[in-house]
Protein backbone atom coordinates (compact mmCIF):
# COMPACT_ATOMS: atom_id res chain seq x y z
CA UNK A 1 0.00 0.00 0.00
CA UNK A 2 1.24 3.55 -0.72
CA UNK A 3 2.59 5.42 2.28
CA UNK A 4 1.52 8.98 3.06
CA UNK A 5 3.13 11.22 5.66
CA UNK A 6 1.07 13.88 7.46
CA UNK A 7 3.07 16.48 9.38
CA UNK A 8 1.21 18.31 12.14
CA UNK A 9 1.75 22.02 12.74
CA UNK A 10 4.01 21.21 15.71
CA UNK A 11 6.18 18.95 13.55
CA UNK A 12 4.76 15.58 14.68
CA UNK A 13 4.87 13.15 11.76
CA UNK A 14 2.39 10.39 11.01
CA UNK A 15 3.26 7.96 8.22
CA UNK A 16 0.28 5.77 7.33
CA UNK A 17 -0.59 3.03 4.86
CA UNK A 18 -3.19 4.40 2.47
CA UNK A 19 -5.64 2.28 0.51
CA UNK A 20 -5.54 2.83 -3.27
CA UNK A 21 -8.77 4.39 -4.54
CA UNK A 22 -9.74 6.03 -1.25
CA UNK A 23 -9.12 9.70 -0.56
CA UNK A 24 -6.08 11.07 1.25
CA UNK A 25 -8.55 12.47 3.81
CA UNK A 26 -9.90 8.95 4.42
CA UNK A 27 -6.35 7.63 4.93
CA UNK A 28 -5.89 10.23 7.67
CA UNK A 29 -9.25 9.44 9.29
CA UNK A 30 -8.72 5.64 9.11
CA UNK A 31 -5.39 6.05 10.89
CA UNK A 32 -6.62 8.60 13.48
CA UNK A 33 -4.27 11.35 12.30
CA UNK A 34 -5.21 14.45 14.33
CA UNK A 35 -5.79 17.81 12.65
CA UNK A 36 -8.27 16.84 9.95
CA UNK A 37 -11.95 17.33 10.78
CA UNK A 38 -13.72 16.35 7.53
CA UNK A 39 -17.03 17.76 8.74
CA UNK A 40 -18.84 17.02 5.48
CA UNK A 41 -17.52 13.46 5.23
CA UNK A 42 -15.67 13.97 1.96
CA UNK A 43 -18.09 15.91 -0.24
CA UNK A 44 -15.87 18.92 -0.99
CA UNK A 45 -18.26 21.18 0.85
CA UNK A 46 -16.72 22.24 4.17
CA UNK A 47 -12.96 22.67 3.58
CA UNK A 48 -12.05 21.16 6.97
CA UNK A 49 -9.63 18.60 5.49
CA UNK A 50 -7.23 21.30 4.31
CA UNK A 51 -3.58 20.24 3.76
CA UNK A 52 -0.51 21.87 2.22
CA UNK A 53 1.28 19.66 -0.26
CA UNK A 54 5.07 19.29 0.11
CA UNK A 55 6.91 21.20 -2.63
CA UNK A 56 8.33 17.98 -4.17
CA UNK A 57 4.80 16.69 -4.70
CA UNK A 58 2.77 19.64 -5.94
CA UNK A 59 3.41 18.79 -9.61
CA UNK A 60 2.36 15.16 -9.08
CA UNK A 61 -0.88 15.79 -7.16
CA UNK A 62 -1.89 18.64 -9.47
CA UNK A 63 -4.14 21.65 -9.03
CA UNK A 64 -7.45 21.83 -7.12
CA UNK A 65 -10.59 21.21 -9.17
CA UNK A 66 -13.13 24.00 -9.63
CA UNK A 67 -15.41 23.15 -6.71
CA UNK A 68 -12.41 22.60 -4.46
CA UNK A 69 -10.94 25.92 -5.51
CA UNK A 70 -14.08 27.81 -4.50
CA UNK A 71 -14.11 26.11 -1.09
CA UNK A 72 -10.40 26.75 -0.50
CA UNK A 73 -10.98 30.36 -1.39
CA UNK A 74 -13.09 30.79 1.74
CA UNK A 75 -10.02 30.22 3.89
CA UNK A 76 -7.95 33.36 4.56
CA UNK A 77 -5.05 31.07 5.45
CA UNK A 78 -5.01 29.41 2.02
CA UNK A 79 -1.49 28.87 0.57
CA UNK A 80 -0.41 28.27 -3.03
CA UNK A 81 0.06 24.57 -2.25
CA UNK A 82 -3.28 24.16 -0.42
CA UNK A 83 -5.53 21.24 -1.32
CA UNK A 84 -8.55 19.56 0.20
CA UNK A 85 -7.43 16.05 1.05
CA UNK A 86 -10.89 14.61 0.30
CA UNK A 87 -10.34 15.57 -3.35
CA UNK A 88 -7.02 13.72 -3.70
CA UNK A 89 -7.33 10.02 -4.56
CA UNK A 90 -4.66 7.63 -3.31
CA UNK A 91 -2.77 5.83 -6.10
CA UNK A 92 0.61 4.14 -6.44
CA UNK A 93 1.89 7.42 -7.89
CA UNK A 94 1.35 9.03 -4.50
CA UNK A 95 3.51 6.51 -2.60
CA UNK A 96 5.71 8.64 -0.34
CA UNK A 97 3.47 11.74 -0.50
CA UNK A 98 4.14 14.31 2.24
CA UNK A 99 1.55 16.90 3.30
CA UNK A 100 1.60 19.52 6.05
CA UNK A 101 -1.44 20.10 8.23
CA UNK A 102 -2.52 23.66 9.10
CA UNK A 103 -2.48 24.78 12.72
CA UNK A 104 -6.29 24.99 12.61
CA UNK A 105 -8.99 23.88 10.22
CA UNK A 106 -11.49 26.63 9.30
CA UNK B 1 -52.52 34.10 2.00
CA UNK B 2 -55.19 32.29 0.03
CA UNK B 3 -58.94 32.80 0.38
CA UNK B 4 -59.53 29.18 1.35
CA UNK B 5 -59.67 28.46 5.08
CA UNK B 6 -56.29 27.33 6.32
CA UNK B 7 -55.95 24.14 8.31
CA UNK B 8 -54.34 24.70 11.67
CA UNK B 9 -51.54 22.13 11.57
CA UNK B 10 -51.12 22.06 15.34
CA UNK B 11 -54.66 20.62 15.71
CA UNK B 12 -53.68 17.47 13.80
CA UNK B 13 -51.54 14.43 14.12
CA UNK B 14 -49.37 14.61 10.98
CA UNK B 15 -50.50 11.07 10.02
CA UNK B 16 -54.12 12.25 9.83
CA UNK B 17 -53.45 14.88 7.16
CA UNK B 18 -53.16 14.35 3.42
CA UNK B 19 -49.54 14.89 2.42
CA UNK B 20 -50.54 17.70 0.10
CA UNK B 21 -52.16 19.60 2.97
CA UNK B 22 -49.06 19.63 5.14
CA UNK B 23 -47.41 23.01 5.65
CA UNK B 24 -44.38 22.71 7.94
CA UNK B 25 -43.75 26.44 7.81
CA UNK B 26 -46.96 27.16 9.72
CA UNK B 27 -46.17 28.95 12.92
CA UNK B 28 -48.62 26.95 15.05
CA UNK B 29 -46.51 23.78 14.95
CA UNK B 30 -43.43 25.76 15.98
CA UNK B 31 -45.21 27.54 18.84
CA UNK B 32 -46.62 24.23 20.12
CA UNK B 33 -43.39 22.34 19.41
CA UNK B 34 -45.00 19.77 17.13
CA UNK B 35 -42.75 20.28 14.11
CA UNK B 36 -40.55 17.23 14.62
CA UNK B 37 -43.39 14.75 14.00
CA UNK B 38 -44.36 16.61 10.81
CA UNK B 39 -40.78 16.48 9.56
CA UNK B 40 -40.58 12.78 10.35
CA UNK B 41 -43.60 12.11 8.14
CA UNK B 42 -42.15 14.16 5.28
CA UNK B 43 -38.75 12.45 5.54
CA UNK B 44 -40.41 9.05 5.35
CA UNK B 45 -43.09 9.67 2.77
CA UNK B 46 -42.32 12.84 0.82
CA UNK B 47 -38.69 13.87 1.32
CA UNK B 48 -38.99 16.52 -1.40
CA UNK B 49 -42.45 17.91 -0.69
CA UNK B 50 -44.45 20.62 -2.40
CA UNK B 51 -46.68 22.90 -0.34
CA UNK B 52 -48.91 24.69 -2.81
CA UNK B 53 -49.99 27.45 -0.47
CA UNK B 54 -48.70 28.99 2.73
CA UNK B 55 -48.31 32.31 4.48
CA UNK B 56 -45.17 32.65 2.36
CA UNK B 57 -46.59 31.37 -0.93
CA UNK B 58 -45.82 27.99 -2.49
CA UNK B 59 -42.55 26.27 -1.57
CA UNK B 60 -40.72 22.95 -1.62
CA UNK B 61 -39.50 21.33 1.60
CA UNK B 62 -36.32 19.25 1.51
CA UNK B 63 -36.05 17.23 4.71
CA UNK B 64 -33.41 14.49 4.30
CA UNK B 65 -29.75 15.08 5.20
CA UNK B 66 -28.25 14.00 1.88
CA UNK B 67 -30.76 15.91 -0.26
CA UNK B 68 -30.15 19.07 1.77
CA UNK B 69 -26.42 18.66 1.28
CA UNK B 70 -26.88 18.19 -2.48
CA UNK B 71 -28.82 21.43 -2.81
CA UNK B 72 -26.73 23.42 -0.34
CA UNK B 73 -23.56 22.62 -2.29
CA UNK B 74 -25.05 23.43 -5.69
CA UNK B 75 -25.00 27.24 -5.84
CA UNK B 76 -25.00 27.09 -9.65
CA UNK B 77 -28.51 25.59 -9.79
CA UNK B 78 -29.90 27.00 -6.54
CA UNK B 79 -29.59 30.73 -5.97
CA UNK B 80 -29.40 32.35 -2.54
CA UNK B 81 -30.79 35.59 -3.96
CA UNK B 82 -32.64 37.67 -2.93
CA UNK B 83 -33.05 36.24 0.60
CA UNK B 84 -32.17 33.14 2.61
CA UNK B 85 -35.30 32.68 4.74
CA UNK B 86 -38.78 31.58 3.72
CA UNK B 87 -40.13 35.12 4.19
CA UNK B 88 -40.25 37.22 1.01
CA UNK B 89 -38.19 40.40 1.38
CA UNK B 90 -40.16 43.67 1.66
CA UNK B 91 -40.14 45.27 -1.79
CA UNK B 92 -39.63 48.76 -0.43
CA UNK B 93 -37.04 47.63 2.12
CA UNK B 94 -34.52 45.35 0.44
CA UNK B 95 -31.62 44.21 2.61
CA UNK B 96 -28.82 42.97 0.38
CA UNK B 97 -26.26 40.92 2.32
CA UNK B 98 -23.56 38.58 1.14
CA UNK B 99 -25.19 35.42 2.46
CA UNK B 100 -28.06 36.25 0.07
CA UNK B 101 -25.79 36.76 -2.94
CA UNK B 102 -24.32 34.25 -5.35
CA UNK B 103 -20.68 34.01 -6.41
CA UNK B 104 -18.69 35.99 -7.45
CA UNK B 105 -20.00 39.04 -5.48
CA UNK B 106 -20.68 36.84 -2.45
CA UNK B 107 -17.10 35.61 -2.39
CA UNK B 108 -15.59 39.09 -2.62
CA UNK B 109 -17.66 40.52 0.22
CA UNK B 110 -17.26 37.48 2.43
CA UNK B 111 -13.51 37.49 2.00
CA UNK B 112 -13.43 41.07 3.27
CA UNK B 113 -14.69 40.09 6.71
CA UNK B 114 -13.99 36.39 7.23
CA UNK B 115 -10.48 37.00 8.56
CA UNK B 116 -12.02 38.43 11.74
CA UNK B 117 -13.25 34.97 12.73
CA UNK B 118 -10.48 32.89 11.16
CA UNK B 119 -8.56 30.59 13.50
CA UNK B 120 -5.44 32.76 13.84
CA UNK B 121 -7.58 35.64 15.12
CA UNK B 122 -9.59 33.35 17.38
CA UNK B 123 -6.45 32.26 19.15
CA UNK B 124 -5.84 35.91 20.05
CA UNK B 125 -9.39 36.25 21.40
CA UNK B 126 -9.51 33.07 23.48
CA UNK B 127 -8.24 34.56 26.74
CA UNK B 128 -10.60 37.55 26.52
CA UNK B 129 -13.54 35.23 25.93
CA UNK B 130 -12.52 33.04 28.84
CA UNK B 131 -12.11 35.86 31.34
CA UNK B 132 -15.47 37.38 30.35
CA UNK B 133 -17.15 34.01 30.65
CA UNK B 134 -15.63 33.58 34.11
CA UNK B 135 -16.90 37.03 35.12
CA UNK B 136 -20.45 36.36 33.92
CA UNK B 137 -20.58 32.97 35.67
CA UNK B 138 -19.04 34.29 38.90
CA UNK B 139 -21.75 36.96 39.12
CA UNK B 140 -24.59 34.40 39.01
CA UNK B 141 -26.59 33.59 42.15
CA UNK B 142 -26.41 30.09 43.66
CA UNK B 143 -29.63 28.28 44.74
CA UNK B 144 -31.72 31.16 43.48
CA UNK B 145 -33.86 31.10 40.35
CA UNK B 146 -32.90 33.29 37.36
CA UNK B 147 -33.24 33.43 33.56
CA UNK B 148 -30.27 31.70 31.91
CA UNK B 149 -31.15 33.19 28.51
CA UNK B 150 -30.84 36.77 29.71
CA UNK B 151 -28.03 36.45 32.24
CA UNK B 152 -25.75 34.08 30.35
CA UNK B 153 -26.66 33.29 26.73
CA UNK B 154 -27.57 36.83 25.66
CA UNK B 155 -24.92 38.46 27.79
CA UNK B 156 -22.04 36.34 26.48
CA UNK B 157 -23.00 36.46 22.81
CA UNK B 158 -23.67 40.19 22.96
CA UNK B 159 -20.30 40.89 24.59
CA UNK B 160 -18.66 38.85 21.84
CA UNK B 161 -20.43 40.79 19.10
CA UNK B 162 -19.53 44.11 20.69
CA UNK B 163 -15.89 43.02 20.62
CA UNK B 164 -16.00 41.90 16.98
CA UNK B 165 -17.53 45.23 15.91
CA UNK B 166 -15.54 47.20 18.48
CA UNK B 167 -18.97 48.53 19.41
CA UNK B 168 -19.37 50.82 22.47
CA UNK B 169 -19.57 48.26 25.24
CA UNK B 170 -22.15 50.07 27.38
CA UNK B 171 -24.56 50.14 24.43
CA UNK B 172 -24.14 46.46 23.62
CA UNK B 173 -27.75 45.44 24.36
CA UNK B 174 -28.74 47.50 21.34
CA UNK B 175 -27.11 44.74 19.29
CA UNK B 176 -29.32 42.14 20.97
CA UNK B 177 -32.40 44.22 20.23
CA UNK B 178 -31.47 44.79 16.58
CA UNK B 179 -30.85 41.08 16.16
CA UNK B 180 -34.31 40.26 17.53
CA UNK B 181 -35.94 42.97 15.44
CA UNK B 182 -34.23 41.81 12.26
CA UNK B 183 -35.71 38.30 12.49
CA UNK B 184 -38.95 39.24 14.26
CA UNK B 185 -42.32 40.48 13.02
CA UNK B 186 -45.70 41.59 14.36
CA UNK B 187 -46.91 38.06 14.99
CA UNK B 188 -43.86 37.16 17.03
CA UNK B 189 -44.64 40.11 19.31
CA UNK B 190 -41.16 41.59 18.95
CA UNK B 191 -42.30 44.67 17.02
CA UNK B 192 -45.70 46.33 16.65
CA UNK B 193 -45.66 46.71 12.89
CA UNK B 194 -43.45 46.40 9.83
CA UNK B 195 -43.03 50.21 9.93
CA UNK B 196 -41.82 50.03 13.52
CA UNK B 197 -39.41 47.26 12.55
CA UNK B 198 -37.93 49.29 9.73
CA UNK B 199 -37.64 52.38 11.92
CA UNK B 200 -35.60 50.43 14.47
CA UNK B 201 -33.37 49.00 11.77
CA UNK B 202 -32.74 52.53 10.48
CA UNK B 203 -31.60 53.46 13.98
CA UNK B 204 -29.17 50.58 13.72
CA UNK B 205 -27.91 51.89 10.38
CA UNK B 206 -27.56 55.42 11.75
CA UNK B 207 -25.55 54.24 14.74
CA UNK B 208 -23.26 52.11 12.61
CA UNK B 209 -22.87 54.84 9.99
CA UNK B 210 -21.35 57.00 12.70
CA UNK B 211 -18.88 54.24 13.51
CA UNK B 212 -18.15 53.79 9.77
CA UNK B 213 -17.23 57.46 9.36
CA UNK B 214 -15.02 57.38 12.44
CA UNK B 215 -13.17 54.36 11.16
CA UNK B 216 -12.84 54.72 7.42
CA UNK B 217 -9.88 57.04 7.91
CA UNK B 218 -8.36 55.42 10.99
CA UNK B 219 -5.92 53.07 9.33
CA UNK B 220 -5.95 49.30 9.52
CA UNK B 221 -7.91 47.83 12.42
CA UNK B 222 -9.37 44.38 12.61
CA UNK B 223 -12.90 45.09 13.81
CA UNK B 224 -15.73 44.29 11.41
CA UNK B 225 -16.80 47.90 10.86
CA UNK B 226 -13.29 48.95 9.82
CA UNK B 227 -12.98 45.90 7.59
CA UNK B 228 -16.21 46.83 5.79
CA UNK B 229 -15.37 50.54 5.60
CA UNK B 230 -11.91 49.90 4.19
CA UNK B 231 -12.36 46.69 2.16
CA UNK B 232 -12.18 47.05 -1.63
CA UNK B 233 -15.29 44.91 -2.15
CA UNK B 234 -17.36 46.69 0.50
CA UNK B 235 -16.22 50.32 0.87
CA UNK B 236 -18.65 51.54 -1.81
CA UNK B 237 -21.70 49.70 -0.51
CA UNK B 238 -25.03 51.52 -0.48
CA UNK B 239 -26.43 52.29 3.00
CA UNK B 240 -29.04 49.55 2.52
CA UNK B 241 -26.31 47.05 1.65
CA UNK B 242 -24.31 48.12 4.71
CA UNK B 243 -27.41 47.58 6.86
CA UNK B 244 -28.02 44.19 5.24
CA UNK B 245 -24.50 43.01 5.95
CA UNK B 246 -24.59 44.37 9.51
CA UNK B 247 -27.77 42.43 10.15
CA UNK B 248 -26.19 39.32 8.70
CA UNK B 249 -23.22 39.62 11.04
CA UNK B 250 -25.35 40.57 14.06
CA UNK B 251 -27.90 37.79 13.61
CA UNK B 252 -25.21 35.32 12.55
CA UNK B 253 -23.23 35.93 15.72
CA UNK B 254 -26.10 36.37 18.09
CA UNK B 255 -29.24 34.27 17.65
CA UNK B 256 -27.26 31.18 16.82
CA UNK B 257 -24.71 30.80 19.60
CA UNK B 258 -27.16 32.26 22.10
CA UNK B 259 -29.63 29.46 21.49
CA UNK B 260 -26.98 26.74 21.54
CA UNK B 261 -25.84 28.10 24.92
CA UNK B 262 -29.37 27.63 26.22
CA UNK B 263 -30.14 24.46 24.27
CA UNK B 264 -27.18 22.59 25.73
CA UNK B 265 -28.38 23.16 29.29
CA UNK B 266 -31.88 22.03 28.35
CA UNK B 267 -30.63 18.91 26.55
CA UNK B 268 -28.47 17.87 29.52
CA UNK B 269 -31.44 18.33 31.87
CA UNK B 270 -33.57 16.07 29.72
CA UNK B 271 -30.76 13.49 29.58
CA UNK B 272 -29.37 13.07 33.12
CA UNK B 273 -27.24 10.13 31.97
CA UNK B 274 -25.42 12.43 29.57
CA UNK B 275 -24.99 15.04 32.31
CA UNK B 276 -23.33 12.33 34.43
CA UNK B 277 -21.00 11.48 31.53
CA UNK B 278 -19.97 15.13 31.32
CA UNK B 279 -19.22 15.30 35.06
CA UNK B 280 -17.07 12.19 34.85
CA UNK B 281 -15.21 13.28 31.72
CA UNK B 282 -14.83 17.00 30.98
CA UNK B 283 -12.60 15.98 28.05
CA UNK B 284 -15.78 15.20 26.15
CA UNK B 285 -16.67 18.92 25.94
CA UNK B 286 -15.43 19.61 22.37
CA UNK B 287 -17.42 16.63 21.09
CA UNK B 288 -20.43 17.65 23.19
CA UNK B 289 -20.32 21.13 21.66
CA UNK B 290 -20.82 19.65 18.19
CA UNK B 291 -23.64 17.47 19.49
CA UNK B 292 -25.34 20.48 21.09
CA UNK B 293 -25.12 22.40 17.82
CA UNK B 294 -26.67 19.45 15.94
CA UNK B 295 -29.34 18.81 18.56
CA UNK B 296 -30.34 22.47 18.76
CA UNK B 297 -29.92 23.45 15.07
CA UNK B 298 -30.34 27.13 15.98
CA UNK B 299 -31.28 28.12 12.45
CA UNK B 300 -34.03 25.73 11.35
CA UNK B 301 -33.86 26.40 7.62
CA UNK B 302 -32.24 28.16 4.67
CA UNK B 303 -33.97 29.00 1.42
CA UNK B 304 -32.93 28.83 -2.25
CA UNK B 305 -34.55 29.60 -5.61
CA UNK B 306 -34.05 27.03 -8.39
CA UNK B 307 -32.25 28.49 -11.42
CA UNK B 308 -33.46 25.67 -13.68
CA UNK B 309 -35.71 22.60 -13.60
CA UNK B 310 -34.05 20.10 -11.25
CA UNK B 311 -35.00 16.51 -10.51
CA UNK B 312 -34.41 15.19 -7.00
CA UNK B 313 -35.97 12.12 -5.34
CA UNK B 314 -38.33 11.76 -8.31
CA UNK B 315 -39.73 15.28 -7.94
CA UNK B 316 -39.16 18.04 -10.49
CA UNK B 317 -38.43 21.39 -8.90
CA UNK B 318 -39.23 24.02 -11.55
CA UNK B 319 -37.01 26.98 -12.37
CA UNK B 320 -38.06 29.87 -10.13
CA UNK B 321 -39.51 27.67 -7.37
CA UNK B 322 -38.72 28.40 -3.75
CA UNK B 323 -36.87 25.58 -1.98
CA UNK B 324 -36.56 25.34 1.81
CA UNK B 325 -33.78 23.17 3.20
CA UNK B 326 -34.91 22.18 6.69
CA UNK B 327 -31.61 21.73 8.54
CA UNK B 328 -33.53 20.86 11.70
CA UNK B 329 -35.09 17.89 9.91
CA UNK B 330 -31.87 16.78 8.19
CA UNK B 331 -30.17 16.71 11.58
CA UNK B 332 -32.82 14.17 12.71
CA UNK B 333 -32.52 11.95 9.62
CA UNK B 334 -31.81 8.37 10.67
CA UNK B 335 -30.61 7.59 7.13
CA UNK B 336 -27.50 9.69 7.83
CA UNK B 337 -27.26 9.98 11.62
CA UNK B 338 -27.30 7.10 14.07
CA UNK B 339 -30.08 7.41 16.72
CA UNK B 340 -30.72 11.01 15.61
CA UNK B 341 -33.38 11.81 18.20
CA UNK B 342 -31.05 11.03 21.06
CA UNK B 343 -28.67 13.54 22.61
CA UNK B 344 -25.35 11.67 22.93
CA UNK B 345 -22.45 13.86 24.04
CA UNK B 346 -19.76 11.34 23.08
CA UNK B 347 -21.39 10.54 19.73
CA UNK B 348 -19.18 9.23 16.94
CA UNK B 349 -18.71 11.69 14.04
CA UNK B 350 -20.48 14.44 15.99
CA UNK B 351 -19.04 17.08 13.66
CA UNK B 352 -21.06 15.71 10.75
CA UNK B 353 -24.21 17.81 11.08
CA UNK B 354 -26.03 20.38 8.95
CA UNK B 355 -26.29 23.27 11.39
CA UNK B 356 -23.52 25.31 9.73
CA UNK B 357 -24.69 24.51 6.20
CA UNK B 358 -22.32 23.27 3.51
CA UNK B 359 -20.78 24.76 0.38
CA UNK B 360 -19.74 28.34 -0.28
CA UNK B 361 -22.28 29.76 2.20
CA UNK B 362 -21.11 27.58 5.09
CA UNK B 363 -21.21 29.45 8.38
CA UNK B 364 -18.25 31.80 8.59
CA UNK B 365 -18.28 31.96 12.40
CA UNK B 366 -18.48 28.24 13.06
CA UNK B 367 -15.09 28.01 14.77
CA UNK B 368 -15.82 31.03 16.94
CA UNK B 369 -19.17 29.55 17.97
CA UNK B 370 -17.54 26.26 18.90
CA UNK B 371 -14.88 28.05 20.90
CA UNK B 372 -17.42 30.18 22.80
CA UNK B 373 -19.43 27.08 23.69
CA UNK B 374 -16.36 25.05 24.64
CA UNK B 375 -15.12 27.78 26.99
CA UNK B 376 -18.57 28.22 28.51
CA UNK B 377 -18.85 24.52 29.36
CA UNK B 378 -15.25 24.28 30.63
CA UNK B 379 -15.92 27.15 33.02
CA UNK B 380 -19.38 25.88 33.98
CA UNK B 381 -17.99 22.47 34.91
CA UNK B 382 -15.32 24.05 37.12
CA UNK B 383 -18.01 25.87 39.09
CA UNK B 384 -21.31 24.04 39.21
CA UNK B 385 -22.48 20.52 39.92
CA UNK B 386 -25.67 21.17 38.01
CA UNK B 387 -27.61 23.84 36.18
CA UNK B 388 -31.15 22.75 37.00
CA UNK B 389 -33.85 23.89 34.58
CA UNK B 390 -37.08 24.91 36.33
CA UNK B 391 -40.19 24.18 34.28
CA UNK B 392 -39.85 24.33 30.51
CA UNK B 393 -38.04 27.01 28.51
CA UNK B 394 -40.13 29.40 26.38
CA UNK B 395 -39.64 28.97 22.64
CA UNK B 396 -39.05 31.69 20.04
CA UNK B 397 -42.25 31.65 17.90
CA UNK B 398 -40.37 31.29 14.62
CA UNK B 399 -39.73 28.70 11.92
CA UNK B 400 -36.28 30.22 11.31
CA UNK B 401 -34.67 31.04 14.65
CA UNK B 402 -34.97 27.79 16.61
CA UNK B 403 -34.39 28.94 20.14
CA UNK B 404 -35.55 30.22 23.48
CA UNK B 405 -36.78 33.51 24.88
CA UNK B 406 -36.52 32.43 28.51
CA UNK B 407 -35.27 29.51 30.58
CA UNK B 408 -35.44 29.62 34.36
CA UNK B 409 -32.66 27.76 36.15
CA UNK B 410 -31.17 27.20 39.59
CA UNK B 411 -27.46 26.61 40.04
CA UNK B 412 -26.06 23.95 42.37
CA UNK B 413 -22.42 24.26 43.32
CA UNK B 414 -20.07 21.28 43.73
Amino acid sequence: MPKITFIEHDGTQHTVDAEVGKSVMQAAMDNLVPGIDADCGGECSCATCHVMVNADWTGIVGEPNEAEDSMLDLNPERATNSRLSCQMTVSDNLDGLIVDLPEFQF
Amino acid sequence: MSEAPTLNMADFDPQDLALEDIDVSQRSIWIHDKKMSFFERLRNEAPVHYCKDSEYGPYWSVTRYKDIMEIDCNWQDFSSEPAITIVEPEEDFPLPMFIAMDPPVHDEQRKTVQGSVAPANLKLMEETIRSRTQQVLDDLPIREQFDWVDRVSIELTTQMLATLFDFPFEDRRKLTRWSDVATGDEESGIVESEEARQAELYECLEYFTRLWHEREEQGERNDLVSMLAQGEATKNMTPQEYLGNLILLIVGGNDTTRNSMTGGVWALNQNPGEYAKLRNNPGVIPNMVSEIIRWQTPLAHMRRIANKDYVIDGQTIKAGDKVIMWYLSGNRDERSIDRPNEFIIDRDKARQHLSFGFGVHRCMGNRLAEMQLRILWEEVQKRFHMIEVIGEPKLVPSNFVHGYTEMQVVLHSH
